[in-house]
């Protein structure tokens, strides 16, 4: 019992992760019936986002100190980061341990911008073309994306850590009753989970209470109409555009914390994340997210020792047998529209 | 010529002299110039050219004439390449075996994934081709540590059976060799300041590479192919007539698939080491870019571009940036070092940005890729010419079918 309890614990970062990437992907082929290969990258943005903000708040200059010497007996040289030196000591040191949450202010508007200017500058043009054409330009777009990432900040991952509030574990199986040290849960997956549902609710209830949102979900059902009701829903899916790609990247943002970013974060991810989308049905926002979960559940129930055990190499390859099986007997996906990309 | 029009055989006979010459024609300078590193005809370089050739002829077969775009074609790559070695340590080191071994098993490897992919098309058969090259890459890397040699590749040893030519003698690993010619042997040419290397391996690959190439034009002419192309065209209507597209979409993802093995084979061929990295989807990506950059759909464009970005990922990343201050030394200093700053995050380790930007380019601009934009400029220089002499009638004869 303890052990499934710990592998749904295990689960739900991962899948928040894929649930949110999912979304935002969903949220594009919904709206703008655009594949976009991407999204990873937009999601190693966000990461990224984190990277910039870090080195930001710890730009420092170099401050003689005349109480410590180092080893030769010289007065010691220490950085001091500017923010101490406007916040004073302590306000500037809890600043910087709290830079990946700072973050998410910056990479909001960052990623809104981004995802604007690539719907503007590129997407736009391709709407009439086919897919397969959508795939493969968005597929340069990421591989320049990364590229550009990897020249400014090299190969190697960066290590963005969490607040140190949130950097130990929580005995999560005593409140449920179990014995103390069963269920270690880290504090920061577990606030990567609550984030996500955050983030998740936030979007859903933007397009369920609001007039903007009203009009977008018209859209997605009818664009045409729309249109000559004399809305003009182009801008309205730009910016879902950016919406999706601020959601892509705020996942970003708060995962540097459980996985160092590196450039190629993204790739990794959007093959996975494809998988969920099609597992959830093509255009369908609640199957997304309940995909998303589903397979980062099921991923993490593979990893079990027990059943590597039965099954050798499972933990690799569960989420694409799963597809495949999906893809196959159900190609709606589970929650798709009837009629969405259904061939 | 061979059951193939004029305008084809022609084309044949480019390919077959560009490729037999091609070590002359890739080491156009002087060894000692400062240009020779812009010199391509070293035997390594010169074998991937034409192996990756033949992988994206296939691929080509594949998405240009059915529009079907599969992102896991590594994957028989990959199953062919250890099906090559295994024959290797199995049997003999002649490279026949490993060959043909390479193509049945990448062929039987695609009917399977081919026959459960093809039921669904568009991007789900995208997706489903990621899947399951994906799951192979995964397993050849983990569990089947076995056949696969896992982390460290699929290697000779010196213990291996070789039940035809009995274990190695001596205590060299055995090389690969065509009845006793020897794969890496060559023959150096030296005339003046120029030279030639001539590789036995090489030609092994360009030969077989020629006859791919030539089978891949028959099929491109032939009705089998119309068939693949009404697929691309309109699928629906063609079932309406009463056609069943999923055989013919099945043969061509098969044939693609045992081209894909046949690739795989002689690359092993070349050096016995395969690896599992070889499956994984990027690599699948860089065949996808090798046949939009040439020219999806057209004969010659998938050679031209795995021939375009094995030139480049080889030469463009070995320029730095003492070699650009040689190149911009005509200009002002202040002028030469911003040249080079700005230069330089396209050469070297940068050159998968420029990669992807070009690909970027031609997929907006260029659908048609290189072979397009060569057709636009021939044309526009053929409508200047004819323009005086004929007028309007260029017109018609600039609006040819793009092939």
């Amino acid at each position: 019992m303890d052990q499934i309890i710990l592998q749904i614990l295990n689960g739900l970062d991962k899948g928040s992760a894929y649930a949110l990437i999912a979304l935002g992907l969903t949220l594009i082929f919904g709206t703008l019936g655009v594949v976009n290969f991407a999204h990873g990258a937009l999601f190693m943005l966000g990461a990224f986002c984190a990277v910039t903000v870090q080195r930001l708040l710890t730009l420092s200059h170099e401050v003689v100190d005349p109480e410590r010497t180092d080893f030769l007996g010289n007065p010691l040289k220490v950085d001091v980061p500017y923010v101490m030196d406007i916040f004073g000591e302590s306000t500037g040191a809890a600043i910087i341990d709290w830079s990946v949450p700072l973050a998410i202010l910056f990479a909001i508007p960052v990623m809104i911008l981004i995802g604007v200017v690539m719907e503007r500058g590129l997407i736009k043009h391709f709407y009439k073309r086919p897919h397969a054409d959508q795939i493969l330009v968005t597929f340069g777009l990421a591989i320049v994306l990364q590229e550009i990432i990897k020249y400014f900040y090299g190969a190697n991952p960066i290590q963005t850590p969490a607040p140190e509030a949130f950097r130990g574990s929580l005995d999560f199986g005593v409140w449920l009753g179990f014995e103390a040290n069963q269920i270690i849960y880290p504090y920061w997956r577990l606030v990567y989970f609550l984030f996500a549902a955050i983030i998740i609710a936030g979007v859903f209830a933007f397009l369920q209470f609001t007039t903007f949102g009203m009009v977008v979900r018209a859209g997605m059902a009818d664009r045409e109409t729309v249109g000559l009701l004399g809305i003009d829903i182009d801008k309205r899916f730009t910016m879902m555009f950016g919406i999706a790609a601020a959601v892509a990247g705020l996942a970003g943002v708060m995962y540097g914390p459980i996985n160092a970013p590196n450039y190629h974060m993204g790739m990794d991810f959007l093959v996975l994340s494809f998988v969920v989308v099609v597992v959830g049905g093509m255009g369908s926002l609640p199957g997304a997210v309940a995909a998303g979960f589903l397979l980062g559940i099921l991923e993490s129930f593979a990893s079990m020792s027990a059943v590597i055990d039965l099954i050798p190499g499972i933990n690799q390859i569960i989420i694409y047998l799963v597809a495949i099986v999906i893809l196959l007997t159900r190609p709606r996906g589970l929650m798709g529209r009837k009629g969405v990309m259904e061939d | 010529m061979l059951g193939l029009n004029k305008k084809d055989g022609t084309l044949l006979l480019i390919v077959i002299g560009l490729t037999l010459f091609a070590p002359f024609l890739l080491n156009p300078f002087p060894v000692e110039s400062e240009l020779a590193q812009f010199n391509a005809g070293y035997p390594d370089l010169m074998q991937r050219f034409v192996i990756f050739g033949i992988f994206a002829i296939g691929f080509n077969i594949l998405f240009g004439l059915t529009g079907y775009l599969s992102f896991g074609h590594a994957a028989f790559l990959g199953a062919g390449s250890y099906a090559g070695v295994w024959m290797m340590k199995l049997l003999s080191m002649n490279v026949i075996p490993a060959i043909v071994a390479a193509v049945i098993v990448a062929g039987l490897f695609s009917v399977l994934i081919g026959y459960i992919s093809l039921r669904r098309s568009g991007i789900y058969f995208s997706i489903l081709t990621l899947a399951f090259a994906q799951m192979s890459f995964a397993l050849a890397y983990s569990v089947l540590t076995p056949i696969t040699g896992g982390e460290t590749g699929l290697q000779l040893s010196l213990d291996d059976p070789r039940i035809l030519t009995g274990g190695a003698e001596g205590g060299n690993l055995p090389v690969p060799s065509l009845f006793g010619l020897e794969m890496r042997d060559s023959f150096d040419l030296v005339l003046g300041s120029w030279l030639f290397t001539f590789n036995v391996g090489y030609y092994v690959c360009a030969i077989i590479m020629i006859a791919a190439f030539y089978l891949a034009i028959r099929i491109f002419r032939s009705p089998f192919g119309m068939m693949l192309r009404a697929v691309k065209s309109n699928q629906q209507r063609m079932s309406y007539t009463g056609l069943n597209s999923r055989p013919y979409t099945l043969a061509a993802f098969v044939i693609s698939g045992m081209y894909a093995g046949l690739a795989g084979g002689l690359m092993v061929s070349m050096d016995p080491l395969a690896g599992a990295e070889r499956m994984q989807w990027t690599a699948s990506g860089e065949v996808v870019l090798m046949t939009i950059l040439g020219g999806a759909g057209t004969l010659i464009g998938p050679v031209l571009g795995a021939g375009f970005i094995k030139y480049f990922e080889n030469i463009f990343s070995k320029i730095n940036d003492q070699i650009l201050h040689g190149w911009f030394a005509f200009l002002p200093d202040g002028l030469e070092n911003a040249m080079v700053a700005l230069v330089h995050p396209f050469i070297g380790k940068g050159w998968h940005l420029t990669l992807g930007i070009l690909f970027m380019l031609v997929v907006i601009f260029l659908p048609g890729g290189l072979v397009e934009g060569g057709q636009r400029v021939g044309r526009f220089a053929f409508r200047r010419r004819n323009k005086k002499a004929e007028g309007a009638e260029a017109e018609g004869a600039a609006k040819q079918p793009a092939e």
